[in-house]
């Protein structure tokens, strides 16, 4: 028996810490096991007696990729549990600030973190010292600076955002304030087309394994806060089914939850998922722009996920500038919240999918237990299972192209900066 | 599916080496620095980004001219790592509340973490971790801090840019009031009654928080020599419940040792 073992020190362009162990026996894998070594971060624990209104705050500190998407999640949850009722002007800008972080989340994952990998540079900062390359680097900046330019007029800074809250915002900006960014949007618009464009001529590898992709659906949108949670299995049940289906599974030796689906084991949430089972809710430039590209969708092709957030950064250019056209200051911009005790869940669709919230509460507004699933940990058994499959593929190549194109797949995940790995270490034991 | 060969350009070895080092955190304080979306490709001319995981994979070891740290100290792990850290680094700078009071992951210093692990994990026995969330200056020297739960990336730029032209960085160390008087910002706790932690918190933020009509909750921590009791004492004057003032202070700096301090003393009034 030979054994080799090969350590990758980090995995960078991806965040958390992780390492990916694969015993392999006369060319076939016998073991595979991506672990996440993030520190246990205890949020659930200490939620517990704090106030309500303090959700939105500290759960936000989850990721500071995506603060939005807590607070989003955890307001309407909350709201839920005190029957508050939110005006449509709020449910209109909490759409525009949930554009703005798909915006800035998105440009970052595709030009900053995972552009590279299909290019062959090591970094979005040597991309940048290529003068041929600088300029879709600038481009893919200045489409994250609009999305982050927009959060933060909307919620006072662009990490860990102050005026969103449960009810609404503590302050709405004005309409004056908000069209002075359509400038920018306009240009952002016709900057996320040629994203699309551009991300549609990448090499993608012929890799399409048969597996379940979830996310909400909304009848009349394309799903952001609210809707029915969906299936392309046929599953169509309502948040507050959530747990029935969904199980919360503690990785054995390690501190990583994995989430799986009851009857069908993991799954996908997030972009690639979202825009295939909501292609009919596409904004007009978003479906032009798909249809251009001449791929076909739906498409379980987990690489063409680069492609799937090119057309909803389209979609959320296209949002924002309608809804900043539409825009009436909502007045008040918060609902008042009374305490009263009980429970409730809340789902929405954070830029690396389904985050879902659920709270309980004592009749003084205290928190007497919360259950936080986010996108990662519901997407990490589904990259373990796509590995499996996708590791005889590269298992040939010298060992520094395999780990490149193992990275390469985790990514198309965009595992949350603080949910995923800073020590992907590729060990890989041959019998 | 070609596996392209990876092209990178030899930089200039003149130039100071960062490094940007993450422990227990959300990232959201390095995350600041590829928010400075029109500096960043300056920043990346002007000096070497030489360790910076979020954002690339090519590692140079040390030593580096100035690292940036951000998380607190929660793992075993982790004790050893900043040691190593330290000694690779010239000019160590904690960025944000995680590292420079231990963050939000601070509030179980005030609880038995066996506890919280049960209560978040159905194996507590793989889990491992330390009893408590600790500034990165609980175990090494710190150069520089840059507070606030995240930093403000126009801070960060201002301290970067000091030390490239060789001047010792500085930052505020009046509090957030002082900040709403030069903006013009009517006082939150006089025209709406609403506590704020301004008064003892550093500035830095631009009083972002009363700007959109909430008090400030005090993520950039005690401002120097703050007087934690008599606004302590206000809160409850105007209305406040002494567990709100708890958790006021007991938040995102809340293990700072003023923070601390007070809100200990609150709580045990409350008792
Ligand atoms: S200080 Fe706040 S923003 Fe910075 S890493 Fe810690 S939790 Fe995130
Ligand atoms: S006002 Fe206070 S809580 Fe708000 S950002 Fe500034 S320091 Fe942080």
């Amino acid at each position: 028996m030979t054994t080799l073992r090969i350590d990758v020190p980090y995995m960078a362009r991806v965040e958390g810490e992780g390492a990916l162990n694969i015993i392999v026996e006369d060319g076939e894998i016998k073991h595979l096991e991506l672990n996440i070594f993030e520190p246990p971060r205890f949020f659930e624990a200490f939620l517990r007696g704090r106030h309500f209104m303090e959700a939105p705050d500290i759960t936000a500190r989850i990721c500071g990729i995506c603060p939005v998407a807590y607070q989003m999640s955890s307001s309407h949850a909350i709201e839920k549990i005190l029957g508050v009722q939110i005006s449509p002007e709020i449910r209109a800008l909490r759409r525009l600030l949930y554009c703005a972080e798909w915006i800035e989340s998105h440009a970052l994952h595709i030009y900053l973190l995972h552009a590279p990998d299909f290019l062959g540079y090591e970094s979005a900062i040597s991309m940048a010292a290529d003068p041929a390359l600088r300029p879709a680097v600038e481009m893919g900046l200045r489409m994250k600076k609009i999305g982050n330019d927009l959060l933060a007029l909307i919620g006072g800074r662009e990490i860990h955002p102050l005026s969103p809250t449960v009810g609404g915002f503590y302050r709405a900006p004005t309409r004056k304030e908000l069209l002075a960014l359509k400038p920018e949007l306009e240009w952002g618009l016709e900057a996320s087309i040629k994203t699309v464009a551009w991300t549609a001529t990448l090499d993608f590898p012929d890799f399409e394994p048969d597996y379940e992709l979830v996310s909400l659906r909304h009848p009349d949108e394309y799903p952001m806060n609210e809707g029915r949670v969906v299936s392309n299995l046929g599953l169509d049940i309502p948040m507050e089914a959530f747990e029935e289906h969904f199980i919360d599974d503690h990785v054995p030796h390690s501190n990583a939850v994995h989430v799986y689906h009851r009857d069908h084991g993991s799954y996908l949430t997030g972009p690639l998922a979202r825009l295939n089972l909501n292609l009919d809710k596409l904004t007009p430039l978003a479906k032009q722009a798909l249809e251009e590209t001449g791929h076909q969708f739906p498409s379980r092709n987990p690489f063409k996920s680069i492609v799937a957030r090119a057309v909803e950064v389209v979609l959320a250019y296209e949002e924002a500038l309608r809804i900043i056209d539409a825009y009436v200051r909502p007045e008040p911009s918060r609902i008042e919240a009374e305490p009263r005790a009980g429970w409730g869940c809340h789902i929405t669709e954070a830029p690396r999918g389904m985050l879902y919230h659920r709270y309980e509460l004592d009749d003084q507004g205290l928190i007497l237990s919360c259950r936080i699933d986010a996108p990662t940990a519901q997407n990490l058994k589904r990259m373990e299972d796509d590995l499996w499959a996708f590791v005889p593929q590269v298992l040939a190549l010298p060992h520094d192209e395999a780990t490149l194109r193992c990275e390469q797949l985790v990514r198309n995940y965009d595992p949350c900066i603080s949910c995923a790995t800073h020590f992907l270490k590729l060990n890989v034991v041959e019998k | 599916m070609k596996a392209p060969k990876r092209k990178i350009k030899p930089e200039k070895r003149t130039k100071p080496k960062l490094a940007v080092i993450k422990f227990t955190s959300c990232d959201g304080c390095q995350l600041s620095l590829l928010d400075a979306e029109d500096a960043l490709l300056d920043v990346a001319d002007a000096v070497e980004i030489a360790y910076f995981v979020e954002a690339r994979d090519r590692r140079l070891p040390g030593p580096y001219d100035v690292t940036l740290v951000e998380g607190s100290i929660s793992m075993p792990e982790h004790i050893e790592q900043i040691q190593e850290i330290r000694e690779q680094s010239k000019f160590l700078i904690a960025i944000g509340a995680c590292a420079t009071a231990g963050g939000i992951q601070a509030l179980r210093n005030w609880r038995n973490v066996d506890d919280f692990v049960r209560m978040v994990y159905a194996h507590p026995e793989y889990i491992d971790t330390l009893e408590t969330s600790t500034p990165i200056s609980e175990y090494v020297q710190v150069d520089f801090e840059l507070r606030g739960c995240p930093i403000n990336k126009h801070q960060l730029l201002d301290v970067v840019t000091s030390l490239l032209i060789g001047k010792q960085p500085r930052t505020p160390t009046y509090s957030v009031c002082m900040e709403c008087k030069r903006r013009g910002t009517p006082c939150v706790m006089v025209s709406k009654g609403v506590p704020c932690l301004g008064p003892v918190t550093q500035a830095g933020c631009n009083a972002i928080c009363p700007s959109v009509n909430r008090g400030c909750f005090g993520c950039y921590g005690p401002m120097e020599a703050p007087n934690t009791e008599s606004l302590g004492q206000h809160l409850l004057d105007i209305g406040a419940a002494p567990g709100e003032v708890v958790r006021l202070f007991r938040n995102f700096s809340g293990y700072a040792e003023d923070f601390r301090l007070a809100s200990d003393a609150f709580e045990e009034m409350m008792a």
